[in-house]
Order: structure tokens, then C-alpha cells, then sequence
């Protein structure tokens, strides 16, 4: 029986499968975005999550499995789809010889909007991102964190249902990120789906309702943020620093005091619902770590545990 | 073509930076030009060889009709070498592009149409010099051989749109301006009948959609054009332009959706 639900997802993927030759970037993952939501895409470097949202933007064609978007077929209704999207990719695709006010006119146009339509969307956007002084210099002069605010701008140019951004904040200073977070928080707030790929945890954890770890082209685990840190990992973290060299031998001696140790070069790490206790109990065994730090799990411990701490370039 | 015409507004916005630029130089070029092969050289051959040479007209005459054609080369190629490969991978133009509604075909017919517009406006300013210099023909003779250069640019434009699209490092455009764009430009019969040559580049220069396009150009602004032969040089220029809108079609197609980024 088909499984029903009040609404119907802005973007349903059964099976969706990329392939580049041999090589297949996305090897069959089943993915509904739920209107109002925020969607997030984690996993590192060559996971497969840009060749997804390619599909999803409605430019790249799936190779294999079942992919709907707002209710329409890619293959099909590719300019349909896309008049009703809007995208942020992940490298700045912005025009340098035009201003920055003129990336957003053009850029509307390509959508059949008017001429003062563009115009006054435009104002209104530079606004939004906090652009508007900038809006006849060109885009040469602007910072980093501005041109992903442009982009951002000219992905919303378009009043978009369904908005996708790849890598928001990657390569922005910290004051850059939380300004871009401010500003998509205030997009969901206002109604729009935002679907995003990340490998910065605290983006996840600070924006997205549910996401995936995908690795390797697969999905390897789905969730809220607090559904994924209670099945992968412990409510708290131990680290427990010695000597070099001490942290394997001391493993031994501590490994029934949490559900999980891992050992890492310069610490110990104790996964553990009780992680003061575990430290107290570290101190009656007479062992005598340099430094302790108990702390709450995040995103990033389940997102090492499920892809590994193996460096992917 | 209204997915074609929504680019308007970018191609005008991207012109009006350039304009003033370029039409100065469609003026000075074919003023210099000219004066120094046109008059300068061209007294010379016409007093040591006597005009039944070049079929009883003055060098001038025979050579303007040839610049024009290989103006509309030249403007061709600087319009779809570079400005073409640096919208995949210098600023990434074209890849935003297809995020909107349009689809790879209207970006591409887009661009094609501003070149045409480009080759339009240099090669029109191009006549209103020979026509100072009393070189242009008859004000039919201007128009068609107006239209026959463009038609020779947009012979060039379409093919080397598919190389700018499917070359993976602009290095490889050495090899198009040495192997194509000069020898082109030489031996395409705008300096001299290229029967003058050994038959191989004889024969090869019939091959270059540039000859056809000198034909043309010659045939209008001399008055000496003739019905079939003309029918074949456009034809022939048609089969070019399609040729490379195929090849340019599928390139931008792979670069722009096949690829995996």
C-alpha cells in the first residue's frame, strides 16, 4: 500500500542514481524534502551530494531511479522546474564585468520578468543581504562573504518555492557564516524550502530540520540532528588527554567505563551517557590525565563515526 | 526564441561597456589597413603589373572587398575563442545560466546572435570606410557584401564555438590561430587570386569557408557577382555554420549538463 502523507514532497527520489562514465557518483538514494523544511546533505569531499543536487536543480539528467520535482519530471520539464527554483552553487558563478545591482536585473530576466519587475526585486534583495551600498560597484571589489551574499540574492531572485545551496558558507570568516545563517533562518521562517549540502556540522545542526550522511554515493544514515547524535553516538563525550604515546595503553584500562573509546594521537575519547562520572571514575583507577573536557555530542561525532576520520581530498 | 530574446538585457549590458571601444577600432583598422596595403602597396602593383592583372582593377579595389571578409574572420574568432572559453571556466557565466529556465540551446543560439550582431556593426562600419575611399560598390553591391560577411563571420563563429567549448586548456588556442585563424587570413584570396599558389594551397584555400566569403565580398562590391557561383559560396558557408552549430551544440551540451561539475 502506498504510504500516504498530508502533503507531498517538493522533491521525491527513489533509487536516484548518477554515473559519469563508470564512475557513479550517486548510487541509488531515496530522498522526500517535505515542504517548509530544511534539508541538509552532509558527507565529505566526493560523497556524491553536488551530482544530487545537480539532479535536483533540474541540469544535470539522472541516470537511473525516479526523481520528482514539485510534482514534475526533470527529463521533461526541466525550464518548468527551474522557473519555480532557485540555486546557489557551490563556486560563485557571478558576472565580473557587470555590476553587482546588474548581476540580479540580467539575471531575472532570464526568468520573464520585466524589466521593472527585475528592478525593484533587485532593490529589494540587495537590501535583504545587506548590499544595497554596494549595488553600482562591480563584483571584483567585493569581499568573499559579499559575493555569497550576491549569490544568494540572485538564487532569490525568482521568489523561489524550493531553494537549493550548495556549500553556503564554504571558505567564509566566521562573522560571514552567521550572517548567512541569519539570513537563510529568516527565508525558512518566511516559508521556503531550503535544501542544502554542507560538511560543517554546526551548519547542519544550527539550520537543517532533517538531514543525510551520505558516503560514497549512499545514503548511510537519515534524521533529525538529534535523532542521528542519539543513534550513532552517546548523550556525552570524555576527552581525556596523556602523554604522547600513553593513549593506547591507558585505552585498555578505561574501555568498560563507556559504550565506546576511541583512540585518537593526542586523546582519548569516552562515549558515554554519563560523562562526569566516567571522568571521576578515570581518577579512582589513579590515572592522571594532563586535561579533561566532558562535553555534549554533536553532528560531527556521528558524522565521524559513519564516514570515518580517513582524510578524503 | 522568447527563451533566446530573455537574454537581451545581458548581451546589451555586457555591449555597453565595450561599445565605444570597438567602434573606434572598426574605424581605424580599415583606415590604416587601407592606406598602407590599399594605396601604399597597392600604387606599387598597379604601375609595375598594369591593371589587367587583377582583371582590369586597381589593387585598392581587389584588396578592400578581401579586408572586409577577413575583418568579419577576425571579429569572429575574438568573439568566440576567449569570450567563449572563459564563460565555462573563468566567471562561469554560462553555468549559471542553466540554473534558470533557459536550456543549453538558448544559451548558445543567444551568443551566437550577439556575435552576429557584433560582425553586423564592425563590418558596416568597415563599408562606410570604403565607401570614403570610393571602394564600397554600389549602395546593392554594399548591402550584399555586407551580408556576405557576416555570413563568412558566422561560418567561423559556429565551429570555433565548439572548439572554445570542448578544448580542455585555452593553450589549445595556439594551435587554432597558427593551424586556422592566420594561415586563414593569408591565403584566403583577400591579398591575391590564390590561383597565384601550387595547387595543394590553392586547393586548400577552397576549402576555408574564408575564400567563399572573399568570392562573395568581391563579387558583391565589384559588381562582378554571378548567380551560381554565388549560390555555391553561400551554400557552402550554410554547411559550415551548421556543421559547427552541431558540433558547438554538443560540446556545450557535454560541458554544461554531462559534466560532474
Amino acid at each position: 500500500m502506498q504510504q500516504t502523507t498530508d502533503i507531498d514532497p517538493l522533491v521525491r527520489a527513489r533509487g536516484l542514481t548518477k554515473s559519469y562514465g563508470h564512475v557513479e557518483a550517486v548510487r541509488g538514494i531515496d530522498v522526500d524534502v517535505r515542504p517548509g523544511e530544511t534539508f541538509g546533505f552532509l558527507g565529505p569531499n566526493g560523497a556524491g551530494k553536488s551530482s544530487a543536487m545537480r539532479m535536483i536543480a533540474a541540469v544535470s539528467p539522472v541516470s537511473a531511479g525516479e526523481l520528482r520535482i514539485l510534482d514534475l519530471d526533470p527529463a521533461t520539464d526541466g525550464p518548468a522546474i527551474r522557473a519555480r527554483i532557485g540555486v546557489c552553487p557551490q563556486e560563485d558563478s557571478l558576472d565580473m564585468e557587470i555590476s553587482v545591482r546588474e548581476n540580479l536585473t540580467v539575471y531575472g530576466r532570464y526568468f520573464g520578468l520585466s524589466r521593472a519587475e527585475c528592478r525593484e526585486r533587485a532593490d529589494e534583495l540587495l537590501d535583504f543581504v545587506q548590499l544595497t551600498d554596494k549595488a553600482g560597484d562591480s563584483v571584483e571589489e567585493l569581499s568573499g562573504g559579499m559575493k555569497r551574499r550576491l549569490t544568494i540574492a540572485r538564487s532569490l531572485i525568482n521568489r523561489p518555492e524550493l531553494l537549493l545551496l550548495d556549500e553556503p558558507t564554504t571558505g567564509l570568516d566566521p562573522q560571514a557564516r552567521h550572517l548567512v545563517w541569519e539570513r537563510l533562518f529568516r527565508l525558512k521562517q518566511q516559508g521556503v524550502t531550503l535544501v542544502l549540502t554542507t560538511h560543517y556540522m554546526d551548519e547542519a545542526e544550527q539550520l537543517c530540520d532533517r538531514l543525510v550522511v551520505m558516503d560514497n554515493g549512499v545514503i548511510v544514515a537519515a534524521g533529525s540532528p538529534q535523532e542521528l547524535i542519539a543513534a550513532y553516538s552517546t548523550k556525552e563525550v570524555t576527552e581525556l588527554r596523556f602523554g604522547a604515546g600513553e593513549h593506547e595503553a591507558v585505552a585498555s584500562k578505561v574501555s568498560d567505563l563507556a559504550e565506546r573509546v576511541e583512540v585518537l594521537p593526542d586523546r582519548l575519547l569516552l562515549y558515554t551517557d554519563e560523562g562526569e562520572a566516567a571522568a571521576i571514575a578515570v581518577h579512582e583507577r589513579g590515572l592522571r590525565p594532563i586535561a579533561v573536557l566532558v562535553r555534549r555530542s554533536t553532528l560531527e561525532d556521528v558524522f565521524l563515526r559513519l564516514t570515518g576520520r580517513t582524510l578524503v581530498d | 526564441m522568447e527563451l533566446v530574446r530573455r537574454q537581451f538585457d545581458y548581451w546589451a549590458t555586457t555591449y555597453r561597456r565595450s561599445w565605444k571601444g570597438s567602434i573606434i577600432s572598426s574605424f581605424v583598422n580599415p583606415l590604416l589597413f587601407l592606406s598602407a596595403m590599399g594605396v601604399g602597396l597597392g600604387g606599387y602593383v598597379d604601375d609595375s603589373s598594369g591593371p589587367q592583372s587583377l582583371g582590369g582593377v586597381s589593387y585598392l579595389a581587389f584588396l578592400a572587398p578581401g579586408l572586409l571578409a577577413t575583418t568579419a574572420l577576425q571579429t569572429a574568432v575574438s568573439e568566440s575563442s576567449f569570450a567563449v572559453y572563459g564563460k565555462f571556466k573563468w566567471n562561469k557565466v554560462y553555468s549559471s545560466m542553466t540554473a534558470t529556465p533557459l536550456r543549453v540551446v538558448d544559451i548558445l543560439n543567444g551568443n551566437l546572435l550577439y556575435v552576429g550582431f557584433r560582425l553586423a556593426t564592425t563590418c558596416a562600419v568597415f563599408l562606410i570606410v570604403l565607401a570614403a575611399f570610393g571602394v564600397a560598390g554600389s549602395i546593392a553591391g554594399a548591402l550584399g557584401a555586407l551580408l556576405s560577411a557576416v555570413l563568412v563571420g558566422m561560418a567561423c563563429t559556429t565551429p570555433v564555438f565548439g572548439y572554445s567549448a570542448w578544448i580542455k586548456t585555452d593553450a589549445a588556442f595556439a594551435v587554432l590561430f597558427r593551424l586556422g585563424l592566420i594561415p586563414m587570413f593569408l591565403f584566403s584570396g583577400a591579398f591575391f587570386p590564390v590561383d597565384q599558389m601550387p595547387d595543394t594551397i590553392e586547393w586548400l584555400a577552397y576549402l576555408t569557408p574564408v575564400w567563399h566569403g572573399v568570392e562573395l565580398c568581391r563579387g558583391f562590391t565589384l559588381g562582378s557577382a554571378e548567380l551560381w557561383p554565388g549560390v555555391g559560396h553561400v551554400g557552402y558557408l550554410l554547411v559550415w555554420i551548421a556543421v559547427g552549430w552541431l558540433w558547438a551544440r554538443t560540446a556545450f551540451q557535454r560541458r554544461l549538463v554531462e559534466a560532474s561539475s
